[in-house]
């Protein structure tokens, strides 16, 4: 690993983090490339691409089956990997940390492991507005398939959850409760921890979505006392096809499997077969093992800058982006939480997101327009789709201002 | 990549500014509804056949401009045309936003060319052909259909389009 090293304390050296991601030094539209879709994946930094590279050229093969020098390595390097996940988030144990394709899976893989086993018809599911639908569609056809009933915690203007709705759905039938960490569509970060004690007391276990968050913050799953925690690897700067599912070892012991297949049995007869231990219980078939290595190098880097000097520069950046759209006449932030992640959604009056998302590309500028897959909140806010920015630690107050100049541009287009 | 200002030229904002016959007819002798699920977009088009040819057409619904003017200039183009010659306008048109129309050969685009710059552009071609997909399927009693539908261009992994 040779990332940069810095004092825990001292701003960002963008321009020197910027160096180490070749694709930010891409031009579009003969335009230097603005990338603000990295709510939608962030980019790769060149020490996630040379581990890539260096696994795929010395150490590929597969794992957890041979005795061969080959096989030994890419099990040890696989098995690092979840262990520097597992500190990454500071789970108790490394068998905590499941291996999956990305949240979606995370969260698929909970609804039968945990939902199927333990859900039963009447029995409710609460869920909030704010999910993307990944949190959402599972647990739909759970109900659908059990009889269960969805609780949906309503939000207010501001795009923050109201936490006395939350907890006025809370009865005896409440089963299970799954809350995204960070809004995709609005950036609002969610009191989960105080949510997560709140069901506790009632015995009612909690999934949390952290696909947002684990890119902008600090995650301690113990702190927050989760039962289930998912996120996804191409958001954190590692490959796609890669994620995590945490979840308390008390729980993963007692759910049943998810895929069936190698490496997640113990023996196995036509009469009987004994499934494998956690995680591997879960871990069926061959997994993308260069993407776990990938994702193992991607949170190393991460680390080496620190999460809290990433969390503080993307603060200043969503500051000075939001006060210069709040002074734009005629364009309005879509979420306006509190307490909020350097995610903005914004429409322009009598500008579509569409029109807007070509014009600015055209500028070189790379936002996400549509529902975000968060037409729940759409709904909310009366919009058929949104303009979204999202930035990264390699965000520069430069590239702000390029995307402030890029809105001037549309709403000349379409004066 | 084509040169976006192309697209965005003055008579797609001035369509998408000032749409023509922008509205419901009622009655109306067809009537379906589009949708574009990536983006959210609605159109519906309602229209009253007067034996084979198109007496009175309209849309509405809430769109992006590229989707709008061409929802647009395709109630003006259709007017007063046979339901064979909106249909065969309907595949021309089609082929144009899908790159597959030779633009140098006798057509009947006329001014609908400024839509022609959407095949260099994938992810906006579906909001050019809403409107005639939705047309279409008006004209054959279809009463929904969606860009997301076995019709689109953009289905097939390597996108005809």
């Amino acid at each position: 690993m040779n990332a940069p090293t810095f004092q825990a304390t001292s701003p960002l050296d963008v321009e020197r983090i910027r160096a180490d991601f070749p694709i930010l030094k891409l031009q579009v539209e003969h335009k230097p490339l603005v990338y603000l879709d990295n709510a939608a994946s962030s980019q790769m930094p060149q020490q996630v691409i040379d581990r890539l590279v260096r696994y795929q050229t010395t150490q590929h093969a597969n794992i957890h089956r041979a005795v061969h020098y080959l096989s030994e390595t890419a099990t040890y390097e696989y098995e690092v990997a979840r262990r520097k996940l597992q500190n990454f988030i500071n789970a108790r144990e490394d068998r905590e940390v499941i291996f999956t394709s990305g949240t979606t899976e995370a969260i698929n893989l909970v609804m039968h492991g945990y939902g199927r086993k333990f859900i039963k018809a009447g029995d409710e599911i609460i869920l909030t507005t704010l999910e993307h639908h990944s949190n959402i569609v599972p647990w739909q056809m759970l109900a659908e398939e059990t009889g269960a009933k969805i609780r949906v915690v309503p939000i207010n203007d501001a795009g923050e959850l109201i936490i006395e709705e939350y907890e006025s759905l809370f009865n005896e039938r409440t089963k299970f409760v799954g809350v995204v960490h960070i809004s995709n569509a609005l950036g609002t970060i969610n009191p989960v921890k105080q949510m997560i004690a709140f069901a506790h007391a009632r015995g009612v276990p909690v999934l949390v979505d952290g696909a947002q968050a684990v890119p902008h913050l600090k995650v301690d799953v113990q702190d927050l006392d989760c039962d289930f925690y998912a996120f996804s690897g191409h958001k954190l700067c590692g490959p796609t096809g890669i994620g995590i599912l945490y979840g308390k070892a008390e729980h993963l012991e007692r759910m049943q499997p998810f895929k069936g297949g190698g490496d997640m049995i113990l023996s196995v007869t036509f009469e009987k077969t004994t499934y494998n231990t956690i995680p591997f219980k879960f871990e069926a078939g061959t997994p993308p093992i260069a993407a776990a290595i990938g994702l193992g190098a991607a949170v190393d880097y991460l680390l080496s800058i620190g999460m809290d000097r990433i969390a503080a520069h993307e603060h200043a950046l969503l500051e000075y982006a939001s006060a210069q759209i709040n002074d734009m006449p005629g364009v309005r932030i879509i979420g306006t939480a509190k307490n909020k992640a350097s995610v903005i959604s914004f429409a322009i009056d009598g500008v579509h997101p569409h029109d807007i998302g070509s014009l600015l590309n055209q500028e070189g500028v790379a936002v996400r327009t549509g529902h975000h897959c968060a037409q729940p909140v759409m709904q909310r806010f009366r919009v058929p789709a949104t303009s979204r920015a999202s930035f990264a630690f390699y965000n520069t107050m430069a590239e702000v201002d390029a995307l402030i100049a890029g809105i001037h541009t549309v709403q000349k287009v379409f004066t | 990549m084509a040169d976006l200002k192309a697209l965005y030229q003055e008579v797609i904002l001035d369509h998408n500014k000032k749409p023509r016959n922008f509205g419901k007819l009622s009655p109306a002798t067809h009537h379906a509804e589009g949708h574009n699920p990536l983006c959210g977009d609605h159109i519906s088009v309602s229209l009253n056949l007067d034996g084979e040819k198109v007496d009175a057409i309209a849309f509405e619904g809430e769109a992006c401009a590229v989707c709008k003017a061409s929802a647009s200039m395709m109630t003006v183009a259709v007017k007063g045309k046979t339901r064979a010659d909106a249909e065969a306008l309907t595949q021309e048109f089609l082929a144009m936003a899908t790159g597959k129309l030779d633009m140098n050969q006798p057509n009947n685009i006329g001014r609908l060319a400024v839509f022609a710059g959407v095949r260099d552009l994938p992810t906006r071609v579906k909001c050019a052909i809403l409107p005639w997909h939705t047309l279409h399927a008006a004209l054959n009693s279809v009463n929904e259909v969606s860009t997301e539908a076995d019709a689109d261009p953009m289905h097939s992994p390597l996108g005809n389009a």
